[in-house]
């Protein structure tokens, strides 16, 4: 929960509901991407989110996405839980 | 240092170290770190075993599930156990031990129990069963209470009114003054926490160097990181310097996250005061929902016991959590209490220090980790 898991926007469903499709370790999910857009927008497709309890929390770059992934991979049981909950809750 | 050839850019990783030796002059030294996903590092990459001996990690109170008192969990439990009420929250509230058990155990007593990943599944399971009552077992501090806020304001917007939430969201500047102010203990710095960061920003911790004289530098999650903190906090000390400086740029910005502040003050207010684990009252330290999300309060909308009960007496989570002991130094800790069979909450929690040094950190301890402060 206090980590947050790198997930890549693949499809912006409904920007007026703020919701987004990302995918984490190959699992796709719909995530709420409200708190990180700026009042102008500006959220686009293949952007890098880190994503708690299914909110996309900040931004981030591509290069910090691999590296954070790398490091979760390497948590274990921690990040595996974290991806199986991403995985069997159902999106909105 | 064979868990450096381990860690991403393992040159960078011996040079932090090499620094963090000749920067400290073997000095001894205590930062905390305040965040229990630091604490998990700490101990799943034996950083403490790669650091030089003079140098201490003390493990702080950023841990949300085991900072949740024992009266707020019965709290929990009765709703759960309302007939009528489907109870939801994050998995890791599960097996935390109330003075009748754990969620898990009202689960298997009857209640309609769920685990959730997200705040928006509990919104999701109340509009599919308009004729329960759907309640959310809201913790964590400022990284989950945005996401709880959007809930409620979605609730709302949508008139969902068989849902609400049972808040337990915590403030991380409050705790931190706690320790500050507690005699028992003396600190050198600290490691701010990462994510917590990412959304109330870096100037919340200005008054640490201000008030306290106490250098502190927000860090990222990874082994590198942590070791560039410390690199950062030496410097300070070295250098006669005292403030908030930041090692994860990467993520956080000074002023933090805006629009998550800017829900958060919709819907929350400050309580007056809020009981932490171990650590007792604390002012200002808990989040409620504000008037105008009254009606989606389970604690105005149920009738809790209310109680405050006083932690197992065996149990040492507020010295640990206050960082004055080490979770090897709880009685307790390994015999009575384990992951399997948890007494106190910092055993629960995957970012617990009892939990990550349970699983990591208690082998070959003697040898290489310092038990005793000077």
């Amino acid at each position: 929960m206090c980590l947050g898991i790198p997930g890549q926007v693949v499809d912006i469903v409904d920007p007026a509901q703020h919701k987004a499709i990302a995918e984490v370790e190959g699992v796709r999910r719909e995530i709420n991407v409200g708190l990180v857009l700026g009042d102008e927008g500006g959220l686009s497709v293949g952007d890098w989110v880190l994503i708690h309890v299914g909110f996309a929390m900040s931004v981030i770059d591509e290069e910090e996405a691999a590296s954070t992934l790398d490091f979760m991979r390497g948590l274990g049981e921690l990040f595996e839980d974290e991806v199986q909950q991403f995985r069997e809750s159902t999106p909105l | 240092m064979k868990f450096v050839d381990e860690y991403r850019d393992p040159a960078a990783a011996r040079f932090a170290v090499e620094q963090i030796k000749a920067l400290s002059g073997g000095k001894h030294l205590k930062f905390m770190e305040v965040c229990g996903g630091h604490t998990h590092t700490i101990y799943k990459h034996g950083i403490e075993r790669v650091l030089p001996s003079n140098i201490e990690l003390i493990h702080g109170p950023g841990c949300p599930v085991c900072v949740i008192p024992m009266g707020r969990v019965d709290d929990g439990i009765a709703v759960a156990e309302t007939p009528g009420v489907i109870f939801t929250s994050f998995g890791d509230m599960m097996r935390v031990p109330g003075s009748n058990g754990s969620l898990l155990d009202a689960k298997a007593r009857g209640a309609d129990f769920r685990m959730v990943y997200s705040p928006l599944d509990a919104l999701r399971i109340a509009k599919e069963n308009p004729d329960r009552e759907v309640v959310f077992f809201a913790i964590g501090f400022e990284t989950t209470a945005p996401s709880t806020a959007v809930t409620l304001q979605k609730a709302r917007a949508a008139g969902i009114d068989n849902f609400s939430v049972f808040c337990n969201h915590v403030t991380i500047v409050p705790p931190l003054k706690a320790i500050l102010e507690s005699p028992d203990l003396r600190l050198d710095g600290f490691i701010g926490p990462g994510h917590v960061s990412t959304v109330i920003g870096n100037r919340p911790y200005r008054f640490v160097p201000a008030q306290y004289g106490k250098p502190l530098v927000t860090s990222g999650f990874e082994p590198l990181d942590i070791l560039q903190g410390i690199v950062m906090l030496l410097r300070q000390i070295r250098d006669g310097r005292c403030e908030v400086e930041n090692q994860y740029t990467r993520a956080v910005r000074d002023e933090g996250n805006l629009r998550a502040l800017r829900i958060m003050s919709d819907v929350f207010e400050v309580r007056p005061y809020f009981e932490w684990r171990g650590m007792g009252f604390i002012s200002q330290s808990g989040l409620k929902l504000n008037e105008a999300f009254a009606p989606w309060d389970a604690e105005l909308r149920f009738s809790v016991p209310g109680v405050r009960v006083a932690d197992p007496k065996a149990c040492q989570c507020g010295e640990v959590l206050k960082g004055v002991i080490k979770p090897w130094e709880c009685k307790v800790f390994g015999t009575a209490c384990t992951p399997e069979t948890p007494i106190g909450t910092c055993m629960v929690s995957s970012e617990g220090a009892c939990a990550a040094y349970y699983n990591y950190g208690r082998y070959n301890r003697t040898a290489t980790i310092p038990v005793k402060s000077a």
